[in-house]
Order: C-alpha cells, then structure tokens, then sequence
C-alpha cells in the first residue's frame, strides 16, 4: 500500500461549488438577493430612498443583536433573554434621568452595567451548572419581561417612559445614538453604521484572532477544546457579555430614535436574533457559522417587514414567512454539513 | 530542562511503579523505559492496566509506589502540564480534535500564532498554514488543501495529525493510546507508518494496543501487563511474535477453554 493509493481511495474531493458553499453565508447571500428583488419590482416605494433608509434601518437593530448571538451560537450557547435585555437597558436609562434625575451618561453607563451583570450571570449559571443555556436564558428571560413591566407600572404608573427629549445631554448622546446622515439622497440612521462596524469587527475577531478561534473550537468540541488548553469558560463569558453588550447598544439605539420606551420593548424579538443567525448558516449545535451571515439574516429580516408593508399585505403573513426561512435555511444548512463537512 | 538531566538516559523510565485506587490495585510494580527513536509497546488485555500505565507517565496520575525519571532525573509530575514541559505529550484516543475546524486551525488549537500587539494582535495564518502543510508532509501525509474541516479526513489521518502537533510543540516523547484500535487494516497501517516515521525522526513513543501484530510491526521493546502486573519487558531479540501473542492472550487460560468452545461449536453445527 503507498501513500498515493490512501490520498486518492478517499471520496473525491468536493468541488469548487461544494467548497463555496462550505462558507456559512452563500446560502443567505442567495436568498437576500432574491427577496431584495421581488419587493423592487412588486411595490414602487421599496427602492425608493426612503424605502431603502427604512428597511436597512430596520435590518440594523436586528443586525447588530444577530451578529452578537450568531457568535455565541457558534460558541455553543443560546440567549433567549437578549431581547428583553434591549428593553431592560432602555428602561434604566429612561428612569433613572426622567425619574431620578441622574446625568444622562452615567445612566448610560449604568444600563451598560446592569446589561453585562445579567449577561454575567447567564454565564456563570451556564459554565458552573452545566445547565443547558437554552434554558438557564429561558429563566432570566422571564425574570427580565416581568421586571420591565412590573418595575415600570411600579415607578412611573404606566407601562411607557416618555419626555426623555427633555433630559439635559440628551441632544449630545443622540448624536451618538439617534443621529442621522444624508447619503444618496437617503437619510442614513447612525444605527446603520454600527451595524456594518460591527459585523466588520466581528468577522475580524471570528477569522483572524485567538478569540474566534476559540469560540469556533468551544461551540465546536468543548472537550476537545478544553484538553488543548483553551479556556472554555473564558470563552463563554466573553460570548454573554458581548450578547448583553449588544443589547445594551440596541436598546439605546432604539431609546434615542424615538425618546420613548415601551416596557415590553424587545419582547419576543430572541427568536428573531437566532432565526437570523440560523438563516445566516449558524448551526444550532454550535462550531460553525459567520458573522456576516447572520447580518444577510438580518437584512433578509428587515426587507421582508417593510416590504410586507410596502406590498400592504396583512403583516401576519411576515411570522409565516419567518417560519418558511428558518426550515429551509436549517435545511439547507443539514444539506451543506453532510456535503462539506463531518465525516465523524 | 534542568541541567541536571543526562543526555544518555532513557527519555522516560519507571522503576516498580504501581497505582491504587482505595483498596483496588490497578497497577503493580511495573518497570519499563524508552530511548529517543525508540518504540515501546504496552500490550494487554482489557484491564490489564494499560491505560492506568499512561496516565502515571501523561503526569495525569500520581503512582503510589515506584519511582519515575525524565531524562534519568527522578521527577514527580502534578499535572500533565508538568510532563509537556519535559516534552512528554500523550495523544489520547478522541485526539482532542475539533471536527468541523480546518485542519491547519486545528492543528495549532491553543498554541496559535499570531502578529501584532496589543488590540491589533492577530492570527498569522500564512505561517500556520506553511507549518501545517509543512509538517505533516514530514509525516508522509499531503493535504490538497488544509482548509478542509479535519472531520473530512479519514482516521488514520486524524491521527497523524494528532502527532505531527505533538511533536511540533516540542514533544521528544509521544504517548499514544489505543491509536490503532478503531481502525481497519489500511488505516492501521498506516498509523503504524506514521508511527515508523516519527520513530526514525528520533522521537521516543509509548505505543498502547492490544493487537500484537501492530505492536510487532514498529516496537523496539514490548511490555506485556496482565491483571496489573508486569509479565515483563522485552527486547526485540528476546521474545517472537508467537511468544508476544502467547502471553497476552494468557495462553494457559486460552488453552483450558479450548475444549469448550470446541463443544459448543458442534453442539451449533449438529449437521
Ligand atoms: N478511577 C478508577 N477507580 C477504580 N478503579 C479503576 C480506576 N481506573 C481503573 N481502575 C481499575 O484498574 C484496572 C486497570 O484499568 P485500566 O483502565 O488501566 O485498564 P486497560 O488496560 O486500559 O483496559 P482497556 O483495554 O479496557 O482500556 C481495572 O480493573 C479498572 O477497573
Ligand atoms: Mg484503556
């Protein structure tokens, strides 16, 4: 037996096709595409100016809180309390200035505390129990729905924060967060930039640091993972924080847009994150997946809302829609792994 | 290394080294050694200790009785990190390996190499792509592409891999467990090429099996456990294939059940 005869006995190689859809993304790339195309041609405001401006920003809010959780999906991890977080963080920062007068900064800063302390939490729970995240978040999602509303009623009497624009310093944090551009004639919200910076980034980390790698190997074999010396919790506690962190982004994002928030803000939005994650080539199970995947998931997200708008068809047709994505993206995504991936 | 470390001396030795567990002894009084570009095959029956054998030598294990010696320096390991600083690394059976991670990512997992301070610190993957490609072409293994996921290539692959990284972090000593044993003959094969390769690149390797085909296709020595006890090392020159075979099955126990297998296959084939 030579080594030439092993090398060739193998299945042949996949092909150039296979090896493109070995990357996470293709899949989303295609149908982002797709739908991008239907709704220009089937309603005249979708590639208007304003149009686009709507959707991307849109696609945005739910980008940037996807690109989070697709990292920690392919760490391994669930969080379902990402998106009551968004709320939670708006809620604080909305108390604390119109209720108790606090510096609109340090408010900020005190929502982005209590984000990463519950994101902490979540990864202490998950790391030192054992418990699988899926239900560890599940909890703390439901203590977050509950404490937004109940807190809220309980301090202001109502279930919405309002007069936020009146706030001292409120103008100079917009800029940072409410702000908007014009760009071709479209008026391009900030919230967009932070989107494309941080899936920008988050690509950067996942490909080319020890972190990503890291985060591939822990989602991908913990054990195999923890025996060559990463350290797994570490890794954990990064991917949390960062989920809890991009909740806190997103939550004043939406905060400054509008300068009301609503208690139940963000509220059943956690599956929108995973399924964009998902529909962007993240596997459940974890190790696999792109960030720039999860922001096409996003997108596809974003201009299936407005455009379901735009076509002023009943928006319940969108939660249909959503399902249809998510079977034919775990699909294919089933279809690529067994092409490309594990002979195990 | 310390300076006290003497170039002559077998990489690894135990002198009588044993282990309990509470009441149960796992392992008794076991000697052995292995030299650089030596083969030492540890052969057994399930049980026998084989794996407890490892553990002590991996520094996974503290024995309770005996003396170990790196580089004929008396040393007590607390932890497998200690054995990895003298270069002693172990390969275990799920070669701790990432399946859906590309080979070359794989390959340095936890020992990456990277550019850069600071934030801007980052993977330099050129390098650990030529050092992948590299050094399993060292091996006698050519990838087409090291891009693959790891979980495409075939065992005996797998396993080359596992061992090409052992020794391209420093390892003059590799201990593999059971590398053969979930393999079919082409593929065993060719681990014991690897295996051959490694050998007369000067690495010392602790080779566990209990198949004494391929532990006589490679070894230079052969330590033959049975319940926890050594039946003894031996050279090359010293005993056969048949004599090897022989002793791991317990050939007298084999001998005495003889008869009754020979019963009961003619009480199945009446005709
Ligand atoms: N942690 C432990 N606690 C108690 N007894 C143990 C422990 N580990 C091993 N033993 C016992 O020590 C003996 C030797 O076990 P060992 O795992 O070393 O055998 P082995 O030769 O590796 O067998 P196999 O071929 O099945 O892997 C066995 O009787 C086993 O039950
Ligand atoms: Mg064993």
């Amino acid at each position: 037996m030579t080594q030439a005869a092993t090398v060739t006995e193998r299945p042949a190689r996949p092909g150039r096709g296979v090896a493109l859809l070995r990357r996470p993304e293709v899949g989303a790339f295609v149908a982002a595409f797709g739908i991008f195309l239907y709704f220009s041609i089937s309603t005249s405001a979708f590639l208007t100016p304003a149009g686009v401006a709507t959707w991307l920003y849109s696609s945005s809010l739910f980008g940037i809180m996807a690109v989070a959780v697709a990292l920690l999906m392919i760490g391994g991890e669930f969080d379902l309390s990402a998106g009551a977080m968004t709320g939670t963080t708006g809620l604080i920062v909305g108390i604390a200035t119109t209720q108790w007068g606090l510096n609109i900064w340090l408010a900020l800063v005190l929502a982005l505390a209590a984000a990463l302390l519950v994101g902490a939490f979540n990864a202490w729970l998950v790391t030192s129990t054992g418990l699988p995240s899926f239900i560890v978040t599940l909890a703390t999602f439901f203590i977050l729905q509950g404490l937004n509303l109940a807190v809220t009623k309980l301090l202001t009497g109502t279930v919405a924060i309002q007069g936020l624009g009146a706030v001292t310093g409120f103008d100079q944090a917009r800029v940072l967060f409410g702000s908007s551009f014009p760009l071709f004639g479209m008026d391009v919200k900030i919230s967009i930039v932070w989107w494309i910076l941080l899936t920008g980034l988050a690509t950067w980390v996942l490909l080319r640091t020890r972190f990503g790698n890291w985060v591939f190997a822990v989602g991908g074999q913990a054990a195999s993972a923890r025996q060559v010396g990463v350290p797994v919790r570490r890794v954990k506690f990064g991917l949390f924080l960062t989920t809890a962190g991009a909740a806190w982004l997103v939550g004043m994002l939406q905060l400054f847009d509008v300068s009301t928030v609503q208690a139940t803000t963000g509220i059943g939005q956690e599956f929108v994150y995973i399924i964009c994650a998902v529909v962007g080539g993240c596997l459940l199970t974890g190790g696999f997946g792109s960030a720039v995947g999860a922001a096409l998931g996003a997108l596809i997200y974003g201009m299936a809302l407005q455009g379901i708008v735009f076509a002023q068809w009943d928006s319940n047709w969108l939660k249909a829609f959503l399902g249809g994505m998510l079977l034919l993206a775990v699909l294919v995504n089933l279809w690529v792994r067994r092409q490309a991936g594990e002979r195990s | 290394m310390t300076g006290a470390a003497d170039a002559g001396a077998p990489l690894l030795e135990v002198r009588g080294v044993g282990k309990s567990y509470g009441s149960v002894s796992a392992l008794r009084g076991v000697t052995a050694s292995v030299a650089a570009g030596e083969v030492l095959c540890v052969l057994g029956d399930n049980g026998a200790g084989k794996s407890t054998l490892i553990k002590i030598l991996a520094g996974a294990h503290a024995p309770t009785e005996g003396t170990l010696l790196a580089h004929g320096v008396e040393r007590q390991f607390a932890s497998p990190r200690d054995a990895l600083a003298l270069g002693i690394a172990t390969v275990y059976q799920d070669l701790a390996l990432v399946p859906l991670l590309p080979v070359w990512r794989n390959f340095f997992l936890g020992a990456e190499i990277t550019v850069g301070r600071g934030p801007f610190r980052r993977l330099d993957v050129a390098a650990m792509r030529r050092a992948t490609r590299d050094d399993l072409a060292l091996m006698g293994i050519t990838l087409r592409d090291v891009d693959q996921p790891i979980g495409t290539l075939s065992g005996g692959e797998r396993q080359a891999v596992a061992i090409a990284r052992a020794v391209h972090f420093g390892a003059g000593l590799v201990i593999l467990d059971e590398p053969t044993s979930a393999l079919g003959v082409s593929q065993a094969a060719l681990v014991l090429r690897y295996i051959a390769r490694a050998r007369d690149r000067g690495i010392g390797i602790v080779f566990i099996t209990h198949n004494p085909h391929h532990a006589w296709a490679v070894g230079d020595r052969f330590l033959v456990l049975r319940r926890g006890t050594s039946l003894g090392e031996f050279g090359r020159d010293e005993i056969s294939l048949e004599a090897l075979t022989g002793l791991m099955a317990g050939g007298a126990e084999l001998d005495a059940l003889g008869p009754e297998l020979d019963r009961a296959a003619s009480a199945r084939d009446p005709a």
